[in-house]
């Protein structure tokens, strides 16, 4: 504990001499920062992992603004850092300016798949997957026949994981109630688990019993809320279970430590080019541990381990909310 | 009443803040264990010490240069506008519109089509609040902040789901042309012979910025609108006897001051993003008001305090970049500034006030 606390003070003054050039990873958390218990900690959580193991340190920087995506960027390239991971969708467009000019610096975009340079590691997520099979959970764990989905921001990304959850639970119950709810059209709706509560308490008040929260910050509100009002949750991005044991029914994974660790792990070697985590990549999947163990009965277990397979095999196609802007399980 | 020395309230009061302010800071930094020293070297080196901290810094002062201006300008009027964060929004909406609708030939032309859109957008959303407040007595604070989240919403909509190309899953807009791509300060001074660096954000729409200090100037001191807005301010039955509308300069004030936060856009959307982002204002219409008030709501006064917040926005930013100092204790040392230098400004004032008439008293 001493020798680590050393380290990390060493590690600081190091860091305070800016400007040398060394070739350790950097780590760009977006907006949400990284104690998000969502996205971004997972991130840092890949990160601290790596460092762990190997003893590798690594610069990181929590955006406070816009303009500081670019800067960021360009101020980590120039001084040797290299890969240069980056977290969340918006970052694409900055890199599409940034990357060509530092053509030696490996970067890692988390959530982009659409760039077309030779330097990025693009790397996507099949959230959709894995919240079609947390939404069937949630439709066979129903005794309501209703549950529920509380989004953040109201931006495509979280009506992508809506439509899998819609699809999902249609899949086990045609007839199933879905309420959706988004908390904000403002960036603050990813940290503000007071609306997050208030939202749930009404989602219960229509008969919820189930309620899934893609929803950063917020979703913290929504899982406390429900464990406190004896429904079931759905936790996001990471393994939440432990929040509230046996309240929370199972979270969404979405490994993104995974892939921060492995774009870590690589280094300098990191191969670039577009990569899409689904199922069959583990990139996405449901969590099930001691906490929500006596939750996930056999069948809903075999049921959603066959639907897995038969995505991942092709015999299931959910529909991407990307493809045509709209939903075939839920309208906005 | 005796007063204080104009020196002593324009320069020392805002000086002895900042010093409190910064020592403070410094205790803050300390008690994480970190090197205030460092940390303070590394700011000014950051924000100041090159070409490349200087374009930050001068971008973002551009920003709260403007919001700075439309509050001071509500505030001659005695009105109190917090809504320069949405007109801000709606102004950079104006500025989308123009950019991406119309095939500008050259820059110049777009810039000043742009300015105008952002303006009018921009006082249009101050409007409403006005009208509410000329006629109705509906308070302006409560109704320019809520129109802040009616801004955002109105954003929100339009850019999910008119402005984003398709496909995209970010929600902002698709790139503005080439054509009215904005010349930054490094286009602008290679011509001079001035290195300047090219990755800093700062452009062309700093002139536009130090134009406007100059253009309230003119209209407060020097015109009798800004004399029937300045007699308004002091005294709303004073005005009214001496036969100032108070409908018509509420309105005209109102209108101004949106105008201005609304064109702020011409710098963070048509000059850095070019392109509309959601989050584009990010805060800048309420650092406007830190602004102005630590600017004593004179032009001058304004654009000096967005330097500084440029500087500390800037300075904080390299502070996330190369110290371990948590993003939350950058905001708590920028809200100690903000703390001092404007809402504890009497605790200055008061004592030194004090002295300055004790001082007096013996002089006598």
């Amino acid at each position: 504990m001493t020798l680590m606390k050393s380290l990390m003070g060493a590690a600081a003054s190091l860091a305070l001499t800016a400007g040398a050039a060394l070739a350790e990873p950097a780590l760009i958390f977006d907006l949400g920062g990284k104690f998000d218990k969502s996205f971004n900690e997972a991130a840092h959580n890949g990160a601290s992992r790596w460092a762990e193991e190997t003893g590798g340190s690594y610069r990181e920087i929590e955006l406070q603004s816009e303009a500081q995506r670019e800067q960021a960027l360009r101020r980590f390239a120039e001084a040797g850092a290299n890969p240069v991971i980056t977290m969340g969708f918006a970052m694409a467009d900055p890199l599409s300016t940034v990357a060509a000019d530092y053509p030696d610096t490996k970067f890692v975009a988390v959530d982009v798949t659409w760039l077309d340079a030779n330097n990025i590691r693009q790397i996507g997520f099949a959230e959709h997957e894995g919240s079609y099979l947390v939404g069937m959970m949630a439709a066979m764990a129903s005794k309501s026949d209703t549950v529920g989905f509380i989004g953040g921001m109201d931006i495509p990304l979280i009506r992508h994981f809506a439509c899998g959850y819609a699809q999902g639970a249609k899949a086990v119950n045609p007839d199933i109630n879905i309420v959706a709810n988004m908390t904000g059209t403002t960036p603050a709706a990813w940290n503000d688990p007071v609306k997050g509560s208030e939202l749930t308490k009404a989602q219960i008040s229509q008969g919820a019993d189930v309620i899934y929260a893609a929803a950063g910050g917020t979703g913290v509100g929504v899982l406390q809320t429900a464990a406190d009002e004896g429904i079931l949750s759905i936790g996001v991005d990471s393994n939440q279970n432990h929040l509230h044991p046996g309240k929370v029914l199972t979270s969404m994974l979405k490994r993104v430590d995974v892939a921060v660790y492995e774009a870590m792990k690589a280094g300098t070697d990191l191969e670039t080019g577009v990569f899409t985590m689904g199922l069959a990549e583990e990139g996405v999947g449901y969590a099930l541990d001691d906490n929500n163990a006596p939750l996930v009965s056999s069948d809903m277990q075999s049921a959603v381990d066959d639907a897995r397979s038969k995505i991942i095999s092709g015999d299931i196609n959910v529909a991407s909310y990307y493809e045509n802007d709209s939903c075939p399980a839920l309208s906005f | 009443m005796e007063k204080m020395p104009k020196w002593a309230d324009v320069v020392l009061i805002p000086l002895i803040s900042l010093f409190l302010a910064a020592v403070l800071s410094a205790l803050v930094i300390l008690g994480i264990g970190e090197d205030p020293v460092a940390a303070v070297k590394l700011m000014v080196d950051g924000a100041l010490g090159s070409s490349y901290g200087w374009g930050y810094t001068l971008y973002y002062a551009t920003n709260f240069m403007f919001t700075g201006l439309a509050v001071a300008v509500a505030a001659h009027a005695g009105l109190f506008n917090i809504g320069g964060e949405g007109q801000a929004m709606l102004g950079g909406l104006g500025v989308a519109v123009i950019c991406l609708f119309i095939p500008w030939p050259h820059w110049s032309l777009a810039l000043i089509f742009a300015a105008l859109a952002a303006g009018l957008f921009g006082a249009a959303w101050a409007a409403i609040p006005a009208y509410l407040q000329a006629k109705r007595g509906s308070h302006i604070v409560i109704t320019t902040i809520m129109f802040n989240f009616i801004a955002a919403a109105v954003l929100n909509y339009l850019l999910v789901n008119q402005l984003r190309p398709v496909g995209s899953m970010d929600p902002a807009s698709a790139r503005f042309a080439e054509a009215v791509h904005l010349p930054s300060l490094h286009e602008m001074l290679a011509p001079l012979g001035i290195a300047f660096s090219k990755s800093a954000p700062a452009n062309v729409s700093l002139l536009v910025a130090l134009a406007a200090c100059i253009l309230v100037w003119v209209l407060i001191w020097r015109t009798s609108l800004g004399f029937e807005i300045r007699a308004f301010g002091k005294s709303e039955p004073g005005a009214r006897y001496a036969g100032i509308s108070p409908v018509k300069i509420t309105m005209i004030a109102m209108l101004i001051s949106g105008a201005l936060a609304g064109m702020m856009a011409t710098n963070n959307v048509m000059g850095e993003a070019e392109r509309l982002v959601l989050n584009s204002t990010e805060g800048a219409g309420f650092i406007g008001i830190a602004v102005a008030l630590m600017g004593r709501n004179h032009p001058f006064g304004v654009f000096l305090a967005a330097i500084l917040f440029g500087f500390l926005y800037q300075g904080g930013a390299e502070l996330a970049l190369w110290t371990k100092i948590p993003r939350e204790l950058i905001v708590v040392i920028q809200a100690l500034v903000i703390l001092f230098t404007g809402a504890l400004d009497n605790m200055v004032r008061m004592p030194l006030e004090r002295i300055f008439l004790a001082f007096r008293k013996e002089a006598k």
